[in-house]
């Protein structure tokens, strides 16, 4: 593939300078399977791989379902000079993001791995070996950079023993699924994941994307990439639906749920549609003892990335207002194609304690961590 | 409480045939003669089971009468009850979900015939929409032409969730036989659950899959846009119809976003989603999903950023709120105006004819 890389001039820290910020959506590619992935991969599985691939839920085998806008959907800057993949090559990604854009803790998002892929025990294994390459070939190698922990989540056992053999290593700092799951997230299947996740003390992260099987709306298989990405909301929107409805937060008050790159301006219409649903159906939502706006306000968190662009911005403040300033972790998408300019994405006058909150102090309570 | 001017138009009410047993007299005897050799009693749909709180309003429930089958109470209690001028029929019931294309076809042409006989006939406000089997096109554009002959048919409903995505083309013969007849293409909330209504697989609970229908409105208006029906037809206006109100300024934040990201991918949606919202689709009011406290209400009011969006709706006989309270407090007058009169007047021009 040919890639014309755009003048790359080395960037002055910006205007956010004076406050080390926290990007919790990071995508890092493998520069190689055979030399990063296959190491931590079983043999069989290595075969497995190159004979059948890695199938999942939709028609290409090495594709998304929908053309991407832009090659890798990346940034076209985003290749590292020495070669390889955009987010494949650590000292670029220091030198074109985390250094400039003063990111102080990262949180790695790994989106190819075993998740949604058919066959069950590839899938266990593959999200295995996904796991062990962040620690070995990220996190080790740089302190601002955190781990997700990736689990095959169709099947909740092999899930609940990879959280736990992964949960003493600090350097996770979240169990990871993707938004398009078999079943809403919320049903029984998935209870165990949660309860390991809870009992680990780790964040449930939900990102956007995967292949569960179901159209991504409710009346069929929509023809462009543009209907694909713009209906991550309406998945989370499900997700969040289930989760609540089927009582998810008041088995385990102490869950916190992550919503990753799928908007966050609809959540407050959800929430007045969610608290009237419940009002009206309580004796049919036996197992939700709380109001859901109520759940949201003490359990729920999204990342910014794509933020929602009202053409007046003052009507996204409002709406930021509507959620809670306290609720919001900021993400950049790093090195994805719609990725947010964190010196660009708020009005100049909201005030330095918002700030704050957005772009740091909101993700590092709920990961739990300091600034290293 | 926020005070309706006489002579609203209310935009969204439900009939309910009391069982199939009422359409034989308006089925073609090949369809008749199946309902009674293949048991054909009831073809309720599981999106409004007739006992659930949203299903008809406690006040408004008759004993052992399904909601919304008794043309007396509806005209009682919703269009005297509310002094509507006019007020839309918009039948809920599945007969045109049958897998069957022919059969499904059958069955809505006798809702309509049905509606007329029952429901038209008995009071000159009344006005209706088209039933169609939303699955083929060329038998749905067929029964509205046939239908529209009948001026009280001011537009044709479907259900916004259907086997395709609306905008995909396979549907397009449907738009092009409303815009050539001049009626509003009506998507009301409900699925002919051909697919689960959650993105994410089939939901456990009532209350989830109604929560999912306001998803489903934001995916067929990407869908509409996306696919360029709105270019392909100038003259069509669309209704969402029990689509909740409330989630359309976000959504259409991020579809404008993606549009501009990703125009080259639909070249031919040449204008931004949301002037071609503000031009072309209209919504029903209830529910309204709204904010309870009056200052986040001017804010979403604020956000919709037209005064021409929305139509007055009881969506009765569900239960969306009590007493006169059809409307979200603190709207400001003219705005109300609007909503009861205008607006509704603008959206269905053979409202503007008078009597049939």
């Amino acid at each position: 593939m040919t890639v014309e890389l755009l003048d790359r001039p080395s960037r002055e820290a910006p205007a956010e300078a004076a406050l080390r910020i926290a990007d919790c959506d990071i995508h890092p590619s493998p520069k190689s399977l055979e030399r990063e992935i296959y190491p931590f991969l079983e043999k069989r599985w290595q075969r497995h791989m190159e004979r059948y691939g890695a199938r999942p839920r939709q028609p290409f085998l090495n594709g998304p379902a929908y053309p991407k806008g832009q090659p890798d959907a990346a940034r076209r800057d985003a290749y590292p000079p020495a070669g390889g993949r955009p987010g494949s090559d650590l000292a670029f990604m220091r030198e074109q993001h985390l250094d400039p854009n003063n990111v102080g803790f990262g949180v790695l998002n790994p989106l190819k791995s075993g998740q949604g892929l058919q066959n069950l025990d590839f899938a266990d294994a593959y999200c295995r070996a996904i796991n062990d390459w962040q620690i070995a070939f990220w996190t080790r190698e740089e302190p601002r950079l955190k781990a997700s922990i990736v689990i095959p989540y169709e099947d909740a056992a092999a899930s609940v023993q990879e959280i736990e053999r992964c949960a003493g290593e600090e350097d996770y700092v979240q169990v990871f699924m993707l938004n398009r799951t078999a079943e809403p997230m919320g049903q029984r299947r998935y209870w165990p994941i949660y309860d390991a996740a809870a009992a680990a003390g780790l964040p449930l992260a939900v990102h956007a994307f995967g292949f569960g099987g179901a159209p991504i709306t409710g009346g069929g298989w929509p023809s462009y990439y543009i209907e694909d990405m713009t209906g991550h909301a309406q998945s989370s929107q499900a997700v969040l639906t289930s989760m609540i409805f089927e009582g998810v937060f008041d088995r385990l008050p102490g869950l916190k749920l992550v919503l990753i790159e799928s908007g966050f301006a609809w959540l407050p219409a959800l929430c007045w549609r969610l608290d009237r649903v419940w009002m009206r159906m309580r004796d049919e939502l036996h197992r939700c003892k709380r109001r859901p706006s109520e759940i949201v306000r003490e359990q729920v968190f999204l990342t910014t990335q794509p933020m929602e662009e009202p053409s007046r911005p003052r009507q996204l403040v409002e709406c930021i207002e509507w959620i809670g300033w306290d609720r919001l972790l900021f993400a950049t998408d790093y090195p994805h194609w719609d990725f947010d300019q964190p010196d660009r994405v708020l009005p100049s006058w909201v005030d330095a304690e918002k700030r704050r909150a957005f772009f740091t102090d909101n993700a590092l309570g709920v990961y739990g961590r300091q600034m290293p | 409480m926020t005070v309706l001017p006489p002579g609203a138009i209310d935009c969204d009410l439900h009939p309910a045939p009391p069982s199939v047993s009422a359409l034989l007299p308006w089925l073609e005897p090949h369809w008749a003669d199946a309902a009674g050799h293949r048991g054909l009693h009831e073809l309720e749909t599981i999106a409004w089971p007739p006992d659930a709180p949203l299903s008809c309003r406690s006040d408004w429930r008759d004993g052992a009468r399904r909601p919304g089958s008794d043309p007396e109470r509806l005209i009682s209690d919703a269009v005297d009850g509310f002094g509507a001028r006019y007020a839309i029929l918009n039948c809920l019931y599945g007969a045109p979900m049958l897998y069957s294309e022919d059969m499904a076809a059958g069955f809505a042409r006798a809702l309509n015939e049905w509606l007329k006989a029952e429901w038209l006939d008995r009071d000159p406000r009344l006005r209706a929409s088209i039933a169609v089997p939303p699955h083929a096109p060329d038998l749905a554009a067929a029964e509205i032409e046939r239908a529209a002959e009948d001026r009280r048919f001011v537009q044709v409903l479907l259900p916004v969730m259907g086997e395709t995505p609306p905008g995909r083309r396979i549907n397009w013969p449907i738009y092009a036989a409303a815009e050539r007849l001049g009626l509003p293409v009506a998507f009301h909330a409900g699925s002919a659950y051909r697919h689960p209504p959650t993105p994410v697989g089939w939901p456990s609970y009532l209350a989830e899959d109604y929560a999912a229908q306001a998803t489903a409105f934001q995916t067929a208006l990407t869908s509409l846009i996306a696919e360029g029906v709105f270019q392909k037809f100038p003259a069509l206006t669309v209704v969402f119809a029990e689509s909740g109100v409330a989630w359309l300024p976000a959504h259409l934040w991020r579809l404008a976003k993606y549009w501009r990201g990703l125009r080259m991918e639909i070249p031919w949606v040449d204008r931004s989603p949301e002037e071609i919202v503000r031009e072309r689709v209209r919504f029903t009011v209830q529910p309204f999903d709204a904010p309870e406290e009056p200052e986040a209400l001017a804010r979403l009011l604020d956000q919709l950023g037209s005064d021409d969006l929305l139509l007055f709706a009881t969506d009765y006989p569900h239960w969306q709120f009590d007493g006169m309270g059809a409307l979200p407090e603190g709207l400001p007058a003219d705005l109300v105006r609007r909503i009861a009169i205008d607006n509704p007047l603008a959206t269905y021009p053979r409202l503007g004819e008078g009597k049939p």
